[in-house]
């Protein structure tokens, strides 16, 4: 039972997260100028690197609020975690 | 009868009976199976696993191989040790042979769990953990000590001094001064498990008269020291499997711990000095004892210890085999060259080949184990994971003095150092036939078994692990893993280092799934949600379904009627009169702030901005995919407000979509969510007698269709409490949604009930809600929809706005895949015999022109989602995905129900009044 | 305020549980006691901007500065739920005007007030065996030194999100929504036994 630290309530164990997929994937600007593919990949496509990854998780029975969290994919070493 | 005078720490005032296959022995309090049965010179029945050969006692902790039991009183529990259950009075136990048996009635006992925080958890009691957590423990660290032993001491058996004084006088001195420095010391306890972040899992046993039986302690901690100890490794030979052969140290367990002699007639066969122990207490509790070291030094102080108690001592001698039917009689030794065999009868041969130190711990969270040649073992090496310390025996100290060195440091208490020892020989197995020689007794699998594995080609020891099954028994290969990676190292030629090890992964013993449970069984087993007029739904008979965690009446059934008969007359009166139903489940949202109309227009599919206060408005959300994944009503409450309603189940799923939008995406956004579900309760009061009641309970309320139309709502108060009212229909009949403050839900209900009773207010449950708006054609999210179904699939397309730019899924309903006309569409499905009831989840098939099925594989087109029975159209119908269904309207198909094909016509999904004439009374 | 309304009666969510939360009760070791209804609003208002003062001005005492801490408030308390989220009560105040009162100073700094008081409902735990009770389901470090009067967490206790409030060594709270809080209770009740003599 790994412990992430909540930027807001500190350390809690992982049961109290939910997690969110790679962050710093913006929502595209003008979804309508994309061909099929671009969006495509905008909506189904996502890195898988090993090593450090940059994630979205919610503190969801916590404080509720979202943060970015970078992982070490390997060890799932929490690296960093910062509000958004 | 072999237990000794003088001996031991059971309780021998007292008395107690265990019966073991049918035969009562006695024993004492502090006695286990294992020790009761040897007292008796008996064994439990059992046999090998895959050559039925006989099985007995060959340790005295949880590293025995053999020794299966199961409980049968006071609860049955299979595959336990005969070496690790305690003994109670009228505990009855049978030997079993590799395979248990489940309990057939549930278990009564409680188990539970608790968290625990501390600066240091100490693994193990003996003289390391003791001296590690009296250290910490005296510098001010909040500690914890667990130990799997019913007592603290580890291995120490009462003839080692420290401190010149008694060993276990300074143990209970030691035991008494964590007590007092606040130490939580925990025996019994069995840290199982080593994880992330200085989590450590152990099961501890209460007992059968404890309240908890057994607990699982969660315990988080800034340093974890592994003081675990160590476990004796056996050397392989012909026949070692045979009942009577036993882990020296086991036997000198059995004799301070339970005053119990495990034979009269005893071979100590060692690579070790260790053993030498053994062999002097078995001597001097009575035994004729012989050493074989395969060794050609034997220690010299040990020697002349054994000189003075007659035990004689053979160097460079080896036991090759054994011999004996049911029970060992003679063991065949010889020396390492194999020459001059002969037999040397016995009645317990005693085997030590060095000790393994106890180190799963360590790895569990990827500590690196090294070989060390000397000790022929592998110990923990540095860097150990940070906040992971060794100490003692589990760190490969296996010197009492040095021991104590370790563990207390400068303020550790001093034993006395061994004299001359003599450096272990590492042998795995001695010469002889390798299909004879068991490595994994416990498996039945032999040094034969490895050679094969190494034949077929596999050299590293997870496959030959997994195939030879060696170490994968109850016991996870304490004894035998080690053996096997030996024996692998030798018959691949090359070092062990090299050969490497399988990783030790928990449970370190098998945990019963009943503790793990804890008190997450029954009525705990999950969170059950209610609302506030569950107690009602109690009272008036519901039968419930769950929707989520929610508890939902699904429909009251009256005296003599199933749920067919009570769902047909609730909606019946639905349609004809007027019903009531708890809508409270449903999620709400308090979307607040200057943007909110610019958030909703964005989540929501269609345009919510337009939307006026004091109206309300369906919605439909897609994600990103485009796919409809929440409906539900918005209600504009004010310029800046609006109250959202999504699915019951899915409600916080939602809340956390739209809180991810807005606090990571469109963070510029001025608006807030908060959740509201709990805060509101609703009563959806519907049918054509609906005005009556609303008007008659909110007499200030002009709820005429002009006042109050279809999608308005109106704030009033009852009894000076807030209430709303909302004409939102979910069943195509005029309706009303109450919304009031949920303290004062049962007050509202019990009043709507009261006005309702001249018209014959039937409270209706969600089955028939299902029934009532299946036949106006609206999909239940998650039911009619399963994550790849579009709006337009739904024929919603009034439900998408064509003239917002953007919203979330707009872009892929562009997508050429999502215009594909051939996607399943929701139509309804009409039996034509009109009166078989379409099993949901059916598959849809067409036959040919010529009224033939096509040839197999058949095409299937699309499956039922919904299917019930009608009362307003006196026959069943059903919604279902059918491929270009919205094409094939007219046309028959054809659905499997058991051995028939049913014949069902396709249609429009609005089966009861199309027109929407209804809706306002 | 809880049964000020005539005609309509106000139910506690936890009702029908009373009884058994206070037979499950034992002596000083443990108390588990239902607490009356209160008027409470989740504030939402920018932490760095000048809401927080404003509306401790408006509700008599200063809101608490770090999350996962409360503060007292004349009459009823303020708990800082998150970054930019407290949950304030009154057991005098009407919900409708709390609601109102709360708004009123919040909207004007950017932030709102969202009536909540049905939302949740509170269990007191109290007695030397408190703490000891709810480790047997709640991860957090609850030792007195870690878990101090003026904590307060937002947590698990079993499979349920509470919200656990520290008013002493012996004297804790559990907020708990109030569709969850028949599970909460028959939760405190089975944990109980095990200190039942």
């Amino acid at each position: 039972m790994q412990l992430i630290a909540c930027p807001w309530c500190g350390p809690r164990e992982e049961t109290e997260f939910s997690y969110g997929g790679q962050a710093h994937v913006p929502y595209p600007e003008h979804p309508a100028s994309l061909t099929d593919e671009q969006w495509a990949h905008f909506v189904f496509f996502r890195d898988n690197p090993k090593g450090p990854f940059a994630e979205r998780w919610a503190h969801a029975s916590g404080c509720r609020r979202w943060f970015t969290a970078v992982r070490d994919t390997r060890t799932h070493k929490f690296l960093e975690e910062v509000p958004r | 009868m072999s237990r000794i005078a003088g001996y031991g720490r059971v309780d021998r005032s007292r008395t107690i009976t265990v019966t073991v296959d049918g035969t009562a022995y006695t024993g004492h309090p502090g006695d286990t199976v294992a020790s009761v049965l040897l007292a008796h010179d008996a064994r439990p029945q059992t046999t090998s696993v895959k050559y039925g050969r006989p099985r007995g006692i060959t340790s005295s902790w949880t590293e025995d191989p053999t020794g299966l039991v199961q409980v049968e009183e006071p609860f049955p529990e299979p595959m336990l040790l005969a070496a690790t259950v305690e003994a109670s009075d009228g505990l009855v136990v049978r030997g079993v042979n590799g395979q248990g048996r489940l309990a057939e009635v549930p278990d009564t006992a409680r188990y539970d769990r608790r968290h625990h925080h501390c600066d240091v958890l100490v693994v193990g009691a003996g003289p390391a953990g003791l001296i590690a957590a009296r250290t910490a423990a005296r510098r001010g660290e909040s500690v914890v000590l667990v130990d799997d032993r019913p007592t603290a001491g580890g291995t120490l058996t009462g003839t080692e001094t420290i401190d010149a004084r008694p060993a276990l006088d300074v143990v209970a001195d030691t035991v008494a001064e964590l007590a007092a420095l606040g130490v939580t010391h925990l025996q019994r306890t069995t840290a199982f498990g080593h994880y992330d972040d200085g989590f450590v899992l152990a099961l501890e046993r209460r007992g059968e008269t404890a309240r908890t039986r057994q607990r699982v302690h969660r315990i988080r901690a800034g340093r974890v020291v592994v003081a675990a100890g160590a476990i004796e490794r056996p050397i392989v030979f012909e026949d070692n499997d045979r009942p009577g052969v036993m882990l020296a140290s086991a036997a000198r367990d059995l004799l301070h711990r339970h005053g119990v002699l495990a034979g009269r007639e005893v071979v100590v066969f060692t690579s070790d000095d260790a053993a030498y122990a053994a062999a002097a207490d078995l001597a001097d509790a009575g035994a004729a004892v012989r050493v074989l070291d395969a060794r050609e030094r034997a220690p010299q102080s040990w020697r002349q210890r054994c000189e003075e108690r007659g035990v004689a001592v053979e160097t460079g001698t080896l036991v090759h085999g054994t011999r004996g039917e049911e029970h060992l009689t003679a063991a065949v030794v010889g020396t390492v060259t194999d020459s001059g065999r002969r037999e040397v009868p016995c009645d317990l041969l005693l085997v030590s080949g060095g000790w393994n130190p106890t180190a799963h711990l360590v790895s569990h969270v990827g500590g690196t184990l090294a070989y060390d040649a000397a000790l022929g073992a592998f110990r923990p090496a540095a860097p150990l994971p940070a906040g992971v310390e060794a100490v003692g025996a589990a760190n490969g100290t296996f010197a009492l003095a040095d021991i104590l060195r370790e563990a207390g440091g400068t303020d550790a208490p001093v034993a006395p150092a061994e004299e001359w020892p003599e450096p272990t020989l590492v042998l795995w197995h001695t010469p002889g036939e390798a299909t004879r020689q068991f490595v994994d007794v416990a498996r039945d699998a032999t040094v034969a078994d490895v050679a094969r594995a190494v034949g077929a080609g596999m050299t590293h020891p997870e496959h030959v692990k997994r195939y030879t099954t060696i170490g994968t028994a109850h016991d996870q290969g304490k004894t035998s893993g080690i053996l096997a990676l030996g024996i692998l190292a030798e018959l691949t030629g090359r070092p062990i280092q090299e050969v490497g090890t399988t990783t030790f992964r928990p449970p370190y013993t098998p945990v019963a799934f009943a503790a793990l449970a804890g008190r997450e069984r029954g009525d705990l087993f999950d969170p059950v949600r209610t609302t506030p007029l569950h107690a009602w739904h109690v009272a008036a008979g519901a039968e419930f379904e769950d929707v989520g965690q929610w508890k939902r009446a699904r429909h009251y059934p009256q005296a003599g009627e199933d749920m067919t008969a009570a769902v047909l007359r609730e909606c019946a009166a639905v349609r004809t009169s007027v019903g009531i139903m708890d809508a409270s489940t449903l999620g709400k949202i308090d979307v607040r702030g200057p943007d909110a109309p610019v958030l909703l227009d964005r989540l929501y599919t269609n345009m919510m901005s337009s939307l006026k206060v004091g109206r309300v408005r369906y919605g439909v959300m897609c994600g990103n995919d485009g796919m409809v994944f929440d409906d539900g009503t918005v209600l504009r409450l004010a310029e800046d407000r609006y109250l959202v309603t999504t699915t019951t189940g899915n409600a916080a799923h939602v809340l956390d979509w739209m809180e991810e939008w807005v606090q990571t995406e469109w963070t510029d956004l001025r608006v807030r969510l908060t959740s509201v579900t709990e805060q509101w309760s609703i009563a959806a009061v519907a049918g054509p007698r609906s005005r009556d009641v609303i008007g008659a309970v909110f007499g200030d309320v002009d709820v005429s269709n002009e006042a109050l139309g279809f999608m308005c709502w109106a704030d009033t108060t009852l009894d000076g409490v807030p209430v709303r009212l909302a004409r939102i229909s979910f069943s195509g009949e005029l309706a009303y949604e109450v919304t009031v403050s949920s303290w004062y839900a049962p007050a509202v209900w019990a009043r709507l009930l009261e006005a309702g009773q001249e018209f014959g207010i039937t409270p209706y449950g969600t089955e028939t809600m299902h029934v009532l708006r299946a036949e106006k054609g609206y999909p239940i999210i998650g039911q009619d929809t399963d994550g790849t179904v579009s709006p337009h699939d739904l024929g919603m397309s009034w439900a998408v706005s064509k003239k917002k730019d953007d919203f979330v899924g707009k872009r892929s309903h562009a997508r050429a895949e999502n215009r594909n006309p051939l996607r399943k569409q929701l139509v309804s499905l009409l039996p034509t015999d009109a009166a078989t009831k379409l099993p949901e989840g059916s598959q849809i098939v067409r036959f040919c022109d010529d009224g033939a099925l096509p040839p197999a594989p058949v095409p299937m087109l699309g499956h039922v989602t919904s299917s019930y029975h009608s009362a307003e159209l006196a026959r069943p119908f059903a919604l279902a995905l059918v491929k270009g269904g919205r094409e094939r309207l007219g046309e028959v198909v054809h659905v499997p129900v058991g051995d028939e094909l049913v014949a069902a016509r396709i249609g429009e999904t609005v089966l009861v009044d199309p027109e929407g004439a209804r809706r306002d009374g | 305020m809880a049964d000020g309304i005539p005609g309509l009666t106000l139910v506690h969510p936890l009702e029908g549980r009373r009884d058994a939360l206070a037979a499950a009760s034992v002596g000083t070791l443990l108390s588990l006691d239902l607490e009356a209804p209160v008027a409470a609003v989740d504030l939402r208002v920018d932490p760095d901007g000048s809401g927080p003062a404003a509306v401790g001005a408006a509700v008599g005492a200063a809101l608490p500065a770090r999350p996962d801490t409360w503060t007292a408030l004349p009459s009823g308390l303020a708990l800082r739920l998150g970054p930019d989220e407290w949950l304030l009560t009154s057991t005098t105040a009407d919900p409708q005007d709390w609601e109102f009162h709360v708004d009123e100073t919040a909207s004007a700094h950017g932030g709102m007030a969202v009536d909540v008081s049905a939302q949740r409902t509170s269990v007191r735990v109290r007695g030397t065996a408190a703490r000891d009770l709810l480790a047997f389901g709640c991860s957090l470090d609850l030792r007195p030194a870690a878990f101090p009067r003026g904590r307060c967490a937002q947590t698990l206790l079993g499979q349920a999100a509470v919200v656990l409030v520290a008013y002493d060594v012996d004297d804790l709270a559990l907020i708990v929504r109030s569709s969850f809080a028949g599970y909460v209770a028959d939760w405190l009740v089975d944990a109980a036994a095990e200190f039942q003599p």
